[in-house]
């Protein structure tokens, strides 16, 4: 015997749902798109693609599906469209002109390599699409130009080196000798440039008595430890990232140097699992396992564990600085486009997102972000600061005596340049 | 004093890893004058074999010792299981062919074994420090130095020896050199050409992937990680004379060497000395410092 009023009963639950599903997933608003494509740019191959390019890819991924299933932006579907940042910069900017004028993208998101920062904007505001830079370091972007299609956010290295130099005194306030070994490219000239300017700036007697500049990839750092241990600096500052962060650690380690002097590194560019305990480190940013208080972040929830059920994690829940940075740019541009939605009642144009976007505040897994320098395009964040330590509880390594500088204490005022703020003493600086 | 021997040991070190990356390289085109651009990749896939080996069966504890052998199997396994496979299947179809072609073919093969490492092993850094930590480090005028790397200088001498003695002194040796010399009047003679191509190959392969698993305990492995070490070791033998292995041994130290002292004295300079030493050395001998001109054959 049937019995109908279960079936009766099923069928107004299924209809029901359906019902929210269709109201979750709002009706488009006039002269929208059948899809809003997005091109993701990021390393897929090479050296920079296993600590940065990679983890992005999957981050973007897993969120635009999150978008998609809570109704997409503004009812329209998201498609992403990934493409490999490997290759010079011209070879970048000949894949920016055909996500733009083929794929016909509304927006392009994505770049790791300052390079490719600095040569897609102009670009980008010729062709009138809008850019949302992703990862890169470098403070040149809106120091040296206006690009009106183009926004950032994330912020750029002079949190890294002004929240490095903040850190060292605050854990070991004699310093009297400094030393660096960076990458000889603009990410490791910049960062050392920062750090070394800011820490002799907040303490005059700081001397420097080795800049080393190996080649990027070279692997094998034998000979500039070995002078490092000659010179006995009391501080080592590194802006390795990947897999020469991660040699330069095992073999510094081995040979002593951790036990000669502090050594520094502005970026977690390498899963701290393979870093050697003591060392300090900062996370671009208050990512991760690097800011605990975030724990209350319900958005920094939900995609640690969307990651961990998609890609696995370690029982320290590190995921690169990288994807928390795309996320940065998704969450920028969803909330950008909404806004403009709003204003406009219809689908926006791309000035008038654009317009939307300028000086935009917004929640992300890495908190709320604010747009505030760069004249409305380039975003603030604090710069978060700890130690490697083993816990042997996890069986990882994880981070301790982790520190926080504001957003106002490590980032210029707006209109002024990085290394003017630094140069003149931190004026308007607010640290606790 | 102390600066000339710190500078001395470092460009020893650094020297030691060139030579065993280089001498695969300049003996594969010294026998089939094919200039292996995929050599790199058979580097890289040698040392993320090795540190496998290592991390999953000598991680550390008692089987630590069994790590270095493990490296050596590692390899092993690759070279003679890609040398053949790339020789026979690809290589073997351009000997008659431009150097163009020939140089295309094999950054193709490149191409592809990068993918390769990727399928199997992944994106993510992997470090199997174990052999290299496991052997401590000793005080050289008051700097601390790892035993590794001198482990890499005795391993670099020994390759270097066997392959002198085997070159010069076997029967082999003379096979070999009668190929280098003449390949037609080789194949006259009776001499299997292909199979020494093939075997000569192989023999790179190894080497190649030799360097790569026993630098694999210094060095976190990531996607591309031998593309660089290809293009110093291009210097290396450049400075050497391509084809020569002595030339390659004494390429390595100059530009070992060149790099320790630039460190110290002039940091700034770090990557300008090797090419310097390089366009120093071509200035004057253009077919490097071991290397013979070829002649014109009609």
């Amino acid at each position: 015997m049937v019995r109908y009023p279960n079936v009766i009963a099923s069928l107004i639950a299924v209809f029901g749902f359906c019902g929210l599903a269709a109201a979750a997933r709002a009706a488009p608003v006039a002269g929208a798109p059948a899809e809003l494509k997005i091109g993701v740019v990021a390393f897929l191959s090479g050296p920079a693609s296993g600590p940065f390019g990679i983890p992005s890819r999957n981050a973007a991924q897993l969120w635009i599906d999150k978008i998609n299933s809570e109704g997409g932006i503004g009812g329209v579907k998201v498609v992403p469209v990934f493409t490999d940042e490997a290759g010079p910069a011209d070879k970048v900017v000949t894949e920016f002109r055909r996500l733009a004028l083929d794929e016909k993208v509304s927006a392009v998101m994505g770049y790791i390599s300052s390079a490719n920062c600095l040569a897609v904007p102009p670009v980008a505001d010729e062709l009138k699409v809008l850019t949302v830079l992703s990862d890169c370091g470098t403070d040149r972007v809106f120091e040296e130009g206006k690009h009106p299609y183009v926004f950032r956010t994330h912020a750029h290295t002079v949190i890294d080196g002004v929240g490095a130099a903040r850190y060292v005194l605050s854990v070991n306030p004699k310093v009297k000798t400094i030393a660096g070994i960076n990458q000889d490219y603009a990410w490791g000239r910049d960062s050392w440039e920062v750090f070394q300017r800011s820490i002799r700036k907040l303490k005059p007697d700081v001397q420097v008595v080795d800049a080393l500049w190996p080649k990027i990839f070279a692997g094998e750092y034998s000979t500039e430890i070995s002078k490092l241990l000659v010179n006995k600096p009391d501080v080592v500052f590194t802006s390795f990232w990947g897999g020469d962060l991660v040699t330069f650690s095992g073999q510094a380690k081995a040979r002593g140097l951790l036990e000669e002097t502090t050594v520094v590194v502005n970026n977690t560019g390498a899963d701290i699992k393979d870093l050697a305990p003591g060392m300090l480190i900062g996370s671009r940013g208050p990512h991760g396992i690097v800011s605990p208080d975030m724990e209350k972040n319900p958005l920094r929830k939900q995609f640690i564990d969307l990651y961990r059920q998609k890609h696995g994690l370690a029982a320290n829940n590190y995921i690169a600085h990288g994807a928390y940075h795309y996320l940065q740019a998704l969450q920028g541009l969803r909330t950008a486009y909404e806004k403009a939605i709003k204003a406009a009642g219809r689908w926006p144009t791309p000035e008038q997102v654009a317009a939307a976007f300028k000086r935009l505040e917004f929640d992300t897994p890495s908190g709320r972000i604010a747009m505030a320098i760069g004249d409305g395009h380039q975003a603030v964040e604090p710069a978060g600061y700890a130690v490697i330590k083993f816990d042997p509880g996890l069986g990882v390594n994880t981070f301790a005596d982790i520190r926080m500088f504001s957003a106002r204490c490590v980032n210029p005022p707006d209109g002024v340049k990085s290394l003017d703020w630094i140069d003149r003493g931190f004026p308007g600086a607010q640290c606790p | 004093m102390r600066l000339l021997t710190v500078i001395a040991l470092d460009g020893l070190a650094y020297a030691s890893w060139l030579f065993l990356v280089s001498a695969g390289l300049t003996f594969t085109y010294g026998v089939l004058r094919v200039l292996n651009l995929a050599h790199g990749n058979l580097y890289a896939l040698g040392a993320y074999l090795g540190a496998t080996l290592v991390l999953r069966y000598a991680a550390g504890g008692s089987t630590v010792a069994l790590g270095y052998g493990l490296l050596l199997l590692g390899a092993v396994v690759i070279g003679i299981v890609a040398g053949p496979l790339i020789e026979r299947l690809f290589l073997r179809r351009v000997y008659d062919k431009d150097e163009e072609v020939q140089l295309l073919l094999t950054f193709s093969i490149s191409l592809i074994l990068e993918d390769v490492v990727k399928l199997t092993w992944g994106v993510s850094p992997i470090f199997a420090d174990a052999p290299y930590t496991a052997l401590g480090r000793v005080s050289l005028g008051g700097i601390n130095y790892a035993w590794y790397p001198f482990l890499l200088t005795a391993i670099a001498l020994a390759v270097g020896a066997l392959l002198w003695l085997v070159v010069t002194r076997t029967r082999l040796g003379k096979v070999l050199q009668a190929v280098i010399t003449d390949r037609e009047v080789s194949l006259t003679l009776g001499i299997n050409v292909p199979r020494v191509y093939t075997w000569a190959f192989t023999v790179g392969a190894v080497l190649a992937a030799l360097g790569g698993a026993y630098t694999a305990p210094m060095f976190s492995l990531v996607p591309g990680v031998g593309a660089e070490v290809l293009v110093t070791s291009f210097a290396v033998i450049a400075i050497g004379g391509l084809g020569s292995i002595g030339g390659a041994a004494l390429g390595a130290l100059i530009v070992g060497m060149a790099r320790s002292a630039a460190v110290y004295l002039f940091p700034e300079l770090d990557l300008f000395a090797i090419y310097f030493m390089m366009a120093l050395v071509l200035l004057f001998r253009p077919q490097g410092l071991f290397g013979e001109i070829e002649m014109r054959r009609i």
